[in-house]
């Protein structure tokens, strides 16, 4: 008896009648905010406090201090070295109830802190890097001494504002400090859930919490635990995390229904089983740190392990190509997402692209081919590794593909029966709030999660043993610098303080929800450096 | 299909005191020895390094500037003593165009020839002026160079000098009448050229001139330093003769390259009448300050049967306007100036070179996109050898320096020992062209562009800032950056 496709398909149903399509147990998550400090014995803040030879111990400034900067504890003969990473710095200096100046023999300084100021780069700034650790560490907001929502880029989303936080209407936010946003304690939330099929095919209708989801990092790149830490908090806020190319690890198993397999141009470790499990599958086209390049796996992280799930020798350096060598055309583009939907009947196809100029015919090809996500990659966008070259020049930043994109499928008319999403250089929650004002419908993360997870920007991810702390390395001594638990606990608070910040900005914008922001640019406005403040204020 | 052009790089470190941009601050004073200490984990062995650099009594009194700025052993040391702080040192060098990080890639792209490549996402602004303010396009599907990159299929590099002409003209009895172009083809599309701030030194002629052999390029020198070169590279050599000098230097002209460079003045034309007299074949290029009025004054003189120009920019890449004050950045003038030899139906058969302000391997690329045929590159070969762009007192060529007056500027300058070695010189300066070389099939591989003439003049394939953000963010409302409070 011969196996018709039709049979397959019956098959499959049946198989299927849960709401994933995994057979295996799945775990849950639980979404819970509790405290993850950093793992690093002494935390970086902005502000160092030094406590000079003449301190006497009296133990005045454990009092005066309510940041829990100084502490003397029970029994304790001399005051414990400054926690000098919680200090606000001037803030605190004068209100006149500060250490310096409650110390009777003057022995406390509170200067910037050197280290502080090494850290970080005009995309990620200092500010920002301390400010997603302090999200990481408590699920809140920072306080006000922190920039959360900008870089120091000079362009794209540093230039963008919501029109409330320039007009004056929102209260200087020095004087209501509080760690937690009020906005997301009082009154009912606006919805932040997305919806990720609009096709109205027959296939399932998945939605998710947030609007983001975790983009694609594959084994060897990143270490297990980042993998499975990312995998486990999406599951928590009930979105997705993506293998990205480099297979399916085992250990991913019990969160099969909160990710997505994904299948690029080098196939490595795609096989027909993991395409089943999974309810996403995402074609990675291209990568928006380096567009129209392929991607390389430096023989360095080509362990045992990784080789083996990608089907190659250890210690080679694995180059994947660009683009696929089977697609000529959008015919060709199709031919590829009706295989995979032919594999798995029931899961949804996004379609990862970079961002060349004729993005939006890219995009509208990706439509007509049958995908239900379109995922665009900008070229501000993380790597393991890439030549500087493409990642400075090649192909262009997130912040203008969403509105081109936007635009041109609403002229086709499209625009409401694909889910666009927006990835490579979405770095606080503001961003994503910006993209979705700009036309998409959600974002993907990154960088910011390995941020989050305590990464530095040092850049050195590819070289030697790989990530010095442990968060991009295969490496098993570097591995084991961070524990699953505490990765886990980081990536989970982190989403809470951004969701916090998205229902804030709604409620401030008199929103329901966040599909309701999308496209909406007349609550955006630009900073413009040509304009002159006196010409606005005549 | 002709040999794959290939640069042979050799790794060559540099001899120079390199400034790094990490120091480490330690207070060893209060250091407990204990036995958790971080510093042997350190994953480059910085402090083993150090330690040892420190107690060895040969070694150079200065740092090693290995650090990476992990913050490993900053964030981990039982008694917080380690921290790390940025050297003043490094963000002084250079200026704003020049800046700390294009000295350091360039240094280190010059080490072995390799293209730098790096974790995370990219670092810097977001845009910036001049070639900051242009992305360039990439393919999503195939195309058919897509191979380029790894080695199936060749991407070319090659670019021609000399006049083409636009037709072949037959006569009524079907001869060929169109007399034979001779072109100069080098298979990348730079030439190295004499420094903005021209060192006093010929040994510093002499290494470009090897270089460019080793390269298969040219080398642009004065006709002074191109006596001293020897035969053997002097056929890689592009003398700069002026027009009075024409008769005392036809020996140089005869043996030299194909190509020869006079400087632009009101005789011009005659003067290359009298380079053709003496070598029929040669290739006469005109070398000129960019100006506002450059586009005019190229089109009087291809008028006049000139068809090849050599654009010289100040060092940031701009025009020098009439007063002297510095004018348009060369992407905006060379867009200017090629538009307007498109109009006037002849810009395919003018050869366009284009210096000054060419640092980085991107702005060759980009260059050539706004319309310029090749470049040349000048300050960035000096930086190959560990100049600083301090700028200490030299005088500038824009400014029609002369360089037997008593008046130019040449200051004592370590780039002149390193020119004392000519094959350590050479070879930075052909590491740093194959690390140019290869990022430019970079850009053309992700493009799907499968040879460098193509690119010329292609501002489809390239994303401007002002015309992207007029498309983009053209309907938000405006808000002066100052933010207006009530
Ligand atoms: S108040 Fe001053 S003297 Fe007292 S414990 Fe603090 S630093 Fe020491
Ligand atoms: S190597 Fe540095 S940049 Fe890369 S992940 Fe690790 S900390 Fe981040
Ligand atoms: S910061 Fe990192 S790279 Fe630098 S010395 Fe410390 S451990 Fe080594």
């Amino acid at each position: 008896m011969t196996t018709t496709i039709a049979d397959l398909k019956r098959q499959n149903n049946e198989r299927y009648q849960r709401p994933g399509n995994s057979d295996y147990p799945q775990e849950t998550v639980e979404r819970i905010v509790r405290p993850a400090p950093d793992r690093y014995r002494n935390a970086i803040g902005k502000f160092k406090v030094d406590r000079l030879a003449n301190c006497i111990a009296c133990g005045r400034c454990a009092e005066v201090c309510s940041y829990g900067v100084h502490a003397k504890p029970e029994g304790y003969k001399y005051t414990i070295r400054p926690q000098d990473y919680r200090c606000i710095g001037p803030a605190c200096l004068e209100t006149g109830q500060d250490c310096v100046s409650q110390c009777p023999v003057h022995a406390l300084r509170v200067r910037l802190n050197p280290n502080a100021e090494c850290l970080g780069d005009p995309r990620w700034s200092s500010d920002l890097v301390l400010a997603t650790w302090h999200m990481a560490e408590t699920g809140h907001r920072p306080p006000a001494h922190l920039e959360y929502r900008l870089g120091e880029s000079g362009g794209g989303f540093d230039r963008i504002r919501f029109k409330f936080e320039v007009d004056g209407s929102e209260p200087d936010r020095a004087l209501a400090d509080k760690p937690e946003d009020p906005a997301s304690n009082s009154g009912p939330e606006a919805d932040t859930g997305l919806e990720l099929n609009r096709r109205g095919d027959n296939r399932p209708r998945i939605r998710i919490d947030i609007p983001v989801y975790g983009g694609g990092m594959s084994f060897g790149s990143v270490s297990i635990h980042t993998i499975l830490a990312k995998a486990r908090a999406m599951t928590a806020w009930n979105s997705f995390t993506c293998t990205g190319e480099g297979g399916y690890p085992d250990r991913l198993k019990p969160y099969d229904d909160h990710v997505i397999t994904q299948v690029a141009t080098g196939l490595f470790g795609v096989r027909e089983e993991t395409i089943r499990r999974v309810r996403i599958v995402e074609f990675k086209y291209a990568q928006g740190a380096k567009p129209g390049l392929g991607g390389h796996l430096l023989g360095d992280k080509n362990t045992p392990d990784v080789a083996q799930m990608r089907g190659a020798v250890a210690g080679n350096a694995l180059f994947s190509p660009f683009p696929f060598h089977s697609v000529y055309s959008v015919e060709d583009h199709k031919k590829h997402l009706d295989w995979i939907k032919e594999v798995n009947p029931r899961c949804l196809v996004s379609v990862k692209v970079s961002t060349p100029t004729d993005v939006d015919m890219v995009a509208v090809g990706s439509f007509y081919a049958g995908a239900h996500i379109i995922h665009l990659d900008g070229s501000y966008g993380g790597t393991g590794a890439a030549p500087d070259i493409a990642k400075k020049n090649i192909a262009m930043p997130i912040e203008y593909a969403v509105p081109k994109v936007h635009k041109f499928l609403s002229a086709e008319s499209i625009r409401e029966k694909v889910t666009l999403i927006a990835s490579g250089g979405i770095r606080t929650a503001y961003d994503a709030l910006k993209a979705i004002a700009l036309g998409a419908d959600g974002v993907v993360i990154g960088t910011t999660e390995m941020i989050a997870l305590g990464c530095v920007r040092c850049s050195t991810c590819e070289s030697g043993r790989g990530c010095p702390r442990g968060i991009a390395s295969t490496d098993p001594e570097m591995v084991a610098l961070m524990p699953l638990d505490w990765a886990t606990q980081r990536l989970i608070n982190l989403q809470n303080a951004w969701r916090e910040q998205m229902i804030y900005v709604l409620k401030k914008l008199g929103l329901p929800s966040i599909q309701s922001l999308r496209g909406r640019t007349d609550f955006l406005c630009y900073m413009d450096d040509s304009i002159n403040t006196k010409d606005v204020a005549k | 299909m002709p040999d794959r052009y290939h640069i042979h790089t050799t790794i060559t470190p540099g001899r120079f005191y390199r400034v790094g941009k990490f120091g480490g601050i330690d207070w060893r004073e209060d250091c407990a020895r204990c036995s958790e200490c971080v510093k042997p984990r350190c994953n480059y062995e910085v402090h083993e390094h150090e330690a040892l650099h420190n107690r060895d009594p040969r070694a150079a009194l200065r740092p090693l500037y290995e650090c990476k700025a992990c913050f490993s052993c900053v964030q981990g040391c039982t008694k917080g003593l380690l921290s790390l702080s940025i050297n003043p040192e490094y963000l002084e060098m250079g200026d704003e165009y020049w800046t700390p990080d294009i000295i350091h890639t360039t240094w280190v792209q010059a080490d072995a020839g390799k293209i730098p490549v790096s974790g995370a996402g990219y670092r810097g602004p977001f845009h910036g002026t001049g070639f900051d303010s242009i992305w360039t396009d990439m393919s999503e599907i195939v195309r058919p160079t897509r191979d380029g990159i790894h080695g199936r299929e060749y991407i070319s590099t090659s670019v021609d000098i000399g006049p083409k002409p636009m037709r072949l003209e037959f006569s009524p009895d079907g001869r060929m009448i169109t007399p034979p172009a001779h072109l100069l083809e080098i298979p990348l599309p730079v030439i190295l050229d004499i420094p903005a701030w021209p060192v006093r030194e010929t040994g510093l002629a002499l290494a470009r001139a090897a270089a460019a052999r080793r390269l298969g390029t040219v080398a642009v020198l004065f006709a002074r330093d191109a006596a001293a070169v020897p035969e053997s590279d002097l056929g890689s050599v592009v003398p700069i003769v002026s027009a009075e000098d024409i008769e005392k230097r036809r020996d140089l002209i005869r043996n030299s390259s194909s190509m020869i460079q006079l400087p632009d003045g009101p005789e011009i034309d005659a003067a290359a009448a009298e380079v053709r007299k003496l070598k029929p074949r040669s290739i006469v290029s005109v070398r000129m300050t960019l100006r506002p009025d450059t586009a005019d004054r190229l089109v009087a003189l291809a008028g006049k049967g000139l068809k090849v120009f050599h654009l010289c920019a100040d060092p940031h890449g701009r025009e020098r306007g009439g007063d002297g004050t510095p004018g348009r950045h060369i992407k905006d003038a060379l867009r200017e100036i090629h538009g307007r030899l498109v109009g006037e139906g002849f810009r395919d058969e003018i050869t366009l070179i284009t210096s000054g302000g060419i640092a980085l391997a991107e702005h060759m690329a980009k260059a050539i996109i706004c319309g310029s045929d090749l470049v040349a590159a000048d300050t960035a070969l000096l930086v190959a050898l560990g100049c600083r762009v301090c700028l200490n007192a030299h005088s500038l060529l824009i400014d029609g320096a002369d360089l037997g007056s008593p008046e130019f500027r040449d200051p004592e300058c370590p780039i002149k020992s390193a020119a004392g070695d000519l094959h350590y010189a050479a070879r930075r300066m052909v590491n740093l062209m194959g690390a140019w070389h290869s990022q430019l099939i970079e850009v053309l591989g992700a493009m799907g562009i499968r040879e460098v003439r193509r690119l010329r003049g292609e501002v489809g394939r390239a994303i401007f800032r002002e015309e992207i953000e007029k498309e983009a963010f053209g309907d938000l409302d405006r808000m002066p950056m100052e933010p207006v409070t009530a």
